[in-house]
């Protein structure tokens, strides 16, 4: 036991103060101090926000989210191996959904990597792994010419999510967004900033775009408000976590810590079209070819709840003879839906679609059903 | 928010009339959000005073609802089970139990409206 106690301290987004003056419900997340959601005077809640981002726009700040850039002359070969996606595939401008892997095939973290210039990288990674990633990547990249910085304070991202997040977003930049394909990104002049960083990426399995901004209070406000004021004719709402939660759910969009962590690897994930096995070598490569070569113990499913129950993070599985067979990763009522889902994992001969298992809830075996996931898919553009 | 002087109220923030119907607060109802299912007993039960009786869920978070006397549940709020939402709609109105007080005495012993409010706003102000 050390003499000296340290208190964690509790970190603020620089939003932080318009959070507390819109009277957000806040919680602690991963060490931050973040909205969950906001009042049901102002036409917010779980529910209302989750309906906003899916029907008009919701704006969530997401600035707890870290960022590590990789620039240099090997940047490249730099990410390709610490990465599983096949970077090489990405022009400048366009982003991929990656993760980072461990030796053994199971994850760092999972992360979008952009693309921003010829010989530069933008890693987007969680906020409660922020330092293990950052430390994650310095030191395995180090034999490679190319410089690493944590720049996860440098920013304050906001995320604009829904189907009428392009419009928001356009009143706001001389950006021309209609031109910015999904999961690609663009600089232009934003509420007067210039340079923006603008990528049509998100969390909500929605239409949207995430804003990289500078960090000080004044402009992250400012620039929030004129968000929310141009978004006002399509109804947009601010939205907290609580939200953010349900709308990737929905969308089976994984969490780290729930659906992936260090000791889940890739193929029980279920993320195998993110992993490029073809691609040069990279961390976690060899565990993974010989995982496959291997039965899976236990596969990532989307459970529908048949009786009367919701399913929460933690709750056991249960075969119909009440034994203990996997997990529910994350679980809660899905409010566009209308349905309680979760996500579990079972061995693989309890995984095919129409097959019933019970949740232990309460000390009781309630009935669900192994349904496609995503449960969500947003309506293609017409 | 005005609390309603003709019940008592729990720390735990249910309240309960003289002739023994129960509910949440609304005090209770804004912490917990969006609520979708209500899970109470049935007719017949015994339920006692400081011990569970049933569960709310929000869509975020699962809470014990605490039985604020004890007695034997005499009717339940059936329509809570397909519209719990009128629990965030007027937590004060949409009643959950009613149950035949064993003992008045545990029920003057509670929280009254003033004093409620008092531990509401003091637990709010930390």
């Amino acid at each position: 036991m050390s003499a000296v106690e340290t208190t964690p301290v509790v970190r603020k987004t620089a939003l932080n103060a318009v959070h507390r003056q819109m009277d957000a419900k806040m919680v602690d997340f991963n060490g931050w101090d973040m909205p969950v959601e906001y009042p049901a005077a102002i036409g917010c809640g779980i529910v209302a926000e989750h309906m906003a981002v899916r029907t008009g726009v919701g704006i969530f700040d997401v600035s707890h989210m870290g960022d590590i850039r990789l620039a240099g002359p090997e940047a490249l070969a730099a990410v390709q191996h610490i990465s599983m996606n096949d970077a090489s595939r990405l022009a400048i401008g366009q982003a991929q959904y990656s993760a980072l892997l461990y030796p053994q095939g199971t994850f760092v973290d999972d992360v979008i990597v952009h693309r921003l210039g010829e010989d530069e990288y933008l890693l987007v990674i969680n906020a409660g792994t922020r330092e293990k990633d950052f430390g994650w990547v310095r030191d395995n990249t180090r034999r490679f010419d190319c410089k690493v910085e944590h720049l996860s304070d440098d920013f304050t991202q906001i995320a604009i999510q829904g189907p009428r997040a392009v419009d928001v977003l356009q009143k706001l930049t001389d950006a021309d967004l209609s031109a910015v394909k999904f999961y690609w990104v663009t600089r232009g002049t934003l509420c007067g900033l210039k340079n923006t960083l603008m990528g049509r990426t998100g969390y909500t399995a929605e239409d949207g775009f995430e804003i990289y901004i500078p960090p000080d209070e004044e402009t992250s406000a400012r620039v929030w408000y004129a968000i929310l004021d141009a978004g006002k004719e399509f109804g947009a709402v601010p939205c907290g976590l609580g939200a953010r939660n349900t709308l990737r759910l929905e969308g089976k969009l994984p969490l780290y810590g729930h659906e992936i962590s260090d000791t889940i690897n890739v193929w029980e994930a279920g993320l195998d079209r993110f992993c490029k096995m073809e691609k040069p070598d990279f961390i976690g490569r060899s565990a993974l070819e010989k995982a496959k070569a291997e039965a899976l113990k236990k596969t990532l499913v989307g459970l529908e709840m048949v009786e009367r129950g919701i399913a929460r993070d933690g709750y056991k599985i249960l075969d119909e003879g009440g034994r203990e067979i996997g997990y529910v990763t994350s679980g809660s009522p899905a409010p566009f839906l209308k349905k309680n889902i979760a996500l579990a994992y079972v061995p693989p001969e309890h995984a095919a679609i129409g097959t019933t298992v019970k949740i232990e809830i309460r000390g009781q075996g309630v009935r669900a059903q192994v349904v496609p996931a995503p449960f969500y898919k947003r309506p293609k553009k017409v | 928010m005005r609390y309603p002087t003709d019940r008592k109220y729990t720390k735990e923030h249910e309240w309960i009339t003289t002739d023994g119907t129960i509910g949440i607060t609304n005090h209770a109802q804004d912490s917990l959000g969006d609520i979708v299912f209500v899970e109470l007993p049935k007719v017949g039960t015994e339920i006692n005073a400081g011990k569970t009786f049933g569960t709310v869920e929000s869509v975020k978070a699962v809470s014990d609802l605490y039985a604020p006397a004890s007695g034997t549940v005499t009717a339940v709020n059936e329509s809570l089970a397909t519209a719990p939402e009128q629990v965030n709609k007027d937590a004060h109105a949409a009643w959950m139990l009613k149950i035949k007080v064993k003992d008045p005495a545990e029920i003057n012993a509670l929280l009254s409206a003033a004093d409620y409010e008092k531990f509401v706003s003091e637990e709010a102000g930390h």
